[in-house]
């Protein structure tokens, strides 16, 4: 069962307006513009970086956004908090690399025996974002959140297909760890400050933490028809 | 020093077996485990257990690369590196091992999966096998560990419908399974949706489906050692999480809670073992040290039987820091540690079914699915087709995440961002299905286990380095069964089908997951030239060395390795208990 106080279970959980949020209705049959709006006043509070500068969390705030757009599908990466789940999981011991065998000499190889460089996520992002905004200024004149979004795609896709090299970094090495951790951030449980609303598993059709499926698992096809719990009990 | 009749390394499946017959026996039992404790009741408890990132993406439950890792090449002339990220496999850590995050799938073995060199040279001749693949015998036959995998069943509350029951048929289960002397303990899971629309297909096509065997239970449980399990839910958080429900069998829900009122055991965690020591004739364990990884003490300890169940390659790893046996070399084709290294060939595919159609990814049990055993292991004609091998192919949803769906989303000249990639992951996330060619892997003399010469692990001893790429008859295996899921997809109704089968000149490649069913290495035959291991998985160079694991495998099976493993266990266990406590030595004489 939910934890009854959810606050103190999990102390990382952002307090949230509750309200329109709060109702499966809303978010079956509400429209979009509504989920939008609804979503976008979540999204208004500020949160303040803590890892990254301001600088450079507006940049992750805008490649998060390209991988993960606004659009008919539901809320792109901006409105679901995704920079801040990155700003936070660089915090934690995965920003730190703590399960990473991070032990020399570090030596390059084939791109099939896997990553090789000696960061780990918190150097990966300090560095890659700083050598892709001066390689934004250099292509274009301006930083790469100030770009137009079609500006901004094409440096991406550089990234992703290997053709531009980010200071130490392969530039294919910094968008791959961007685009997983964007993901995680749009469908973690909202407790780590991304997901917000629980946009992302309304989008996708997952019920979070119901963890029990005793009477649909067959319905002949069926939709399961009821809406996502997370772990610290907030409903849509 | 302190003493023990019998120390144990490992607290999974393999360790927890032999700790529990070992103290029945009534030897004093010291188990060693590297990780820490693990409980159900603490972190396996609802809801924060049921939590994608937490779980399978960080990987809380799996091993610490930070402290030892391995290196990994695809051939003899690269130079191997170190697997820095978990990705391809996923081994686990802490007590219970992989056992208390596993999925529960759980086999018995082909008949023919255990004389499989001796079965292909019967039907094709001796020249049929290619060369370079080391084929080789188990040397135990399936009627004699028969005893021993309805035992494990009993224990693990296995879900499941027979075939046949002592010659007689009595259920639609596997037609191609081999006879048992009992049924399973508890009926078979229910088929989720995405199961039975595979099911109707493949009868339509003329296979022969069946209910996976499951240790997921179907109902409440009590087993053999008076354990109880409460009925699976199909949660969907289940390979690569504890269960919340005690409901997936574990050593920690299954076996430990009544070992660890034995006053003959003990269980050290945060123990990881350096080596096992040998006396000067290097054919006696005299005990074992290990590291406290907390107070980074090392601890030597005395025993008169030493078991490595630290998991197949960790096993490997161990024999080679102890100097047990002779290490193997592929050049000269000498020496057995590091030969006959394995894996599986495994592929998934996808198939959408039409938009009013959901298959609810979410719901699943790891165990629970629909398979079908037409090209497995010798169960169909291989003359024509010129490789060995096989796979079971399957419908085995077990809790597709939404994190795991979006990051495997796109790809393969889809888009892997943007506005059409969500728009696809949407729909791939509600209305497709997953099914897997699970298949057998074979051996080669030039693929291995080996001490690596340059990366050391946080203790300062030599990293396992993995020699390992796939191999034209494995590669042309996985194709054609592969092959075969296109009319099966047909027969599914699907909108769209991607096939996903390895490629000629394609690498083993580290960075995504494939599985952790690794093999292999230490192997047991009735030779000491070609395996580690007698037919009992006991050490031929040091006798009071057992070594239990998947290690043990010759070659690569279709069905996943952990049925195989305990009835191993079990097995060797019977024969220590009845005949080695009596007279310690050899259980073989050659
Ligand atoms: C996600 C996942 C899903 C799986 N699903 C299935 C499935 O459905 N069906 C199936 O048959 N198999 C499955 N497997 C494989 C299965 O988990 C293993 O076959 C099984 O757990 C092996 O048991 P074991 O006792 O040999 O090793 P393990 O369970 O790995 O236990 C070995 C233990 O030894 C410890 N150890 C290692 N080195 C040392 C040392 N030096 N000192 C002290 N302790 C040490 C380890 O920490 C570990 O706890 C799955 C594996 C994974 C990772
Ligand atoms: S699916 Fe079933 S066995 Fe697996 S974790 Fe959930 S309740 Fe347990």
């Amino acid at each position: 069962m939910p934890s009854p106080d959810p606050d103190l279970h999990n102390p990382l959980r952002r307090s949230f307006v509750k309200g329109l949020l709060g109702t499966t209705s809303f978010w079956m049959l509400g429209g979009h513009a509504l989920w939008s709006q609804a979503l976008a006043a979540e999204a208004a509070r500020t949160y303040s970086p803590t890892f990254l500068t301001a600088d450079e969390y507006r940049f992750l705030d805008a490649a998060c956004e390209r991988i993960l757009p606004d659009d008919h599908n539901g809320p792109g990466a901006h409105k679901l908090g995704v920079a801040e789940f990155i700003d936070r999981q660089l915090q934690t011991p995965y920003g730190h690399g703590d399960n990473w065998y991070m032990s020399g000499p570090f030596v390059e190889g084939p791109a099939n025996l896997g990553y090789q460089l000696p960061f780990v996520p918190r150097d990966l992002y300090r560095k890659g974002i700083t050598a892709a905004d001066a390689y934004s200024k250099q292509q274009h004149g301006k930083l790469f959140a100030d770009l137009p979004t079609d500006a901004q795609d094409a440096i991406l896709t550089a990234l992703e297909g290997g053709s531009v090299k980010l200071g130490e970094i392969p530039g294919r090495v910094f968008f791959e760890q961007l685009r997983t951790n964007t993901l995680e951030g749009a469908f973690a449980d909202p407790i780590y400050g991304g997901n917000r609303g629980m946009g992302g598993w309304l989008m996708v059709g997952f019920p979070g933490a119901r963890a029990d499926f005793m009477d649909w698992v067959n319905q002949d096809g069926a939709a399961y028809p009821i809406g996502p719990v997370s772990i610290s009990g907030e409903t849509a | 020093m302190k003493h023990a009749d019998a120390i144990v390394i490992g607290a999974g499946w393999a360790g927890s077996i032999l700790a529990k017959e070992l103290t029945e026996a009534g030897l004093s039992v010291i188990m060693l485990e590297r990780g820490p404790e693990r409980s159900t009741a603490i972190e396996g408890a609802y809801p924060d257990s049921v939590d994608e990132l937490r779980g399978a993406i960080r990987k809380r439950l799996f091993q610490n690369l930070s402290q030892s890792t391995l290196t990994i090449r695809n051939t003899i002339d690269q130079t191997a590196l170190p697997y820095r990220q978990l990705a391809a496999f996923l081994p686990g850590e802490g007590v219970g091992g992989a056992g208390l995050h596993w999925s529960g799938c759980h086999f018995r073995v082909s008949p023919d999966d255990l004389r499989l060199r001796s079965a292909v040279i019967e039907k094709y001749g001796e020249k049929f096998i290619p060369e370079g693949m080391n084929l080789q015998d188990y040397g135990v036959s399936y009627a004699e560990l028969e005893p021993f995998f309805d035992k494990a069943e009993k224990v693990f509350g296995t879900s499941g419908v027979a075939y046949t029951i002592n010659g007689k048929v009595t259920g639609n289960g596997n037609v191609f399974a081999a006879d048992r002397s009992s049924d399973f303990p508890l009926p078979p899971m229910q088929d989720t949706f995405s199961a039975q629309t595979f099911r109707n297909a493949c009868s339509e096509a003329g296979y022969h489906p069946y209910a996976m065997p499951a240790a997921n239970a179907s109902r409440p449980y009590t087993n053999t050692y008076g354990c109880q399990m409460g009925p699976c839910n199909f949660c969907g958080y289940c390979s690569g999480y504890d269960c919340y429900l005690y409901s997936k069998a574990s050593p920690n829900v299954n076996i430990l809670p009544a070992l660890r009122q034995d006053p003959n055991f003990t269980l050290i965690a945060n123990a990881h073992v350096l080596r096992v020591d040998l006396d000067s004739t290097k054919t006696k364990a005299t005990g074992v040290t290990y590291l406290e990884t907390l107070t980074k003490k090392e601890v030597s300890l005395s025993a008169d039987l030493v078991i490595l169940s630290a998991f197949q390659f960790h096993n490997v790893h161990l024999m080679l820091l102890s100097k047990i046996g002779t290490p193997y070399d592929p050049v000269s084709n000498t020496g057995t540690i590091g030969r006959n290294f394995v894996y599986q060939t495994i592929s998934s595919s996808r198939v959408w079914l039409p938009p009013s159609k959901y298959t609810n990814q979410f719901i699943g049990a790891g165990g629970a699915g629909v398979a079908i055993d037409d090209f497995n292991c010798t169960n169909f004609d291989h003359g024509p087709l010129g490789f060995i091998g096989g796979s079971p192919v399957w419908v085995n949803q077990a809790g597709m995440k939404p994190i795991a769906a979006a990051g495997g989303a796109g790809g393969g000249g889809a888009p892997r961002w943007g506005s059409a990639y969500k728009t696809d992951l949407v729909e791939t996330y509600k209305h497709s299905l997953g099914i897997d060619a699970h298949g057998s892997n074979m051996a080669y003399r030039d693929v291995y286990l080996d001490l690596d010469p340059t990366w050391k692990d946080a203790y300062g001893q030599p990293l396992l380095r993995m020699t390992f790429t796939w191999k034209d008859n494995d590669i042309r295996m996985n194709q054609y069964v592969v092959s075969k899921i296109a009319p099966i997809a047909k027969a599914m109704g699907a909108t769209k089908t991607h096939l996903v089968h390895l490629n000629q000149g394609q690498p083993f490649d580290t960075r995504h997951y494939q599985t952790t069913h690794l093999g292999g290495g230490a192997v047991m035959g009735e030779d000491p030239k070609t395996s580690a291991l007698n037919r009992y998985l006991q050490s031929w160079d040091v006798s009071n060395v057992f070594v239990i694991g998947s290690n043990a495998f010759p070659q690569g099976m279709g069905y996943n390795p952990t049925g195989a493993v305990a009835a191993l266990a079990y097995w060797a266990a019977h024969h220590i208990r009845t005949t080695y406590l009596k007279s310690p030595g050899p259980l073989v004489k050659l």
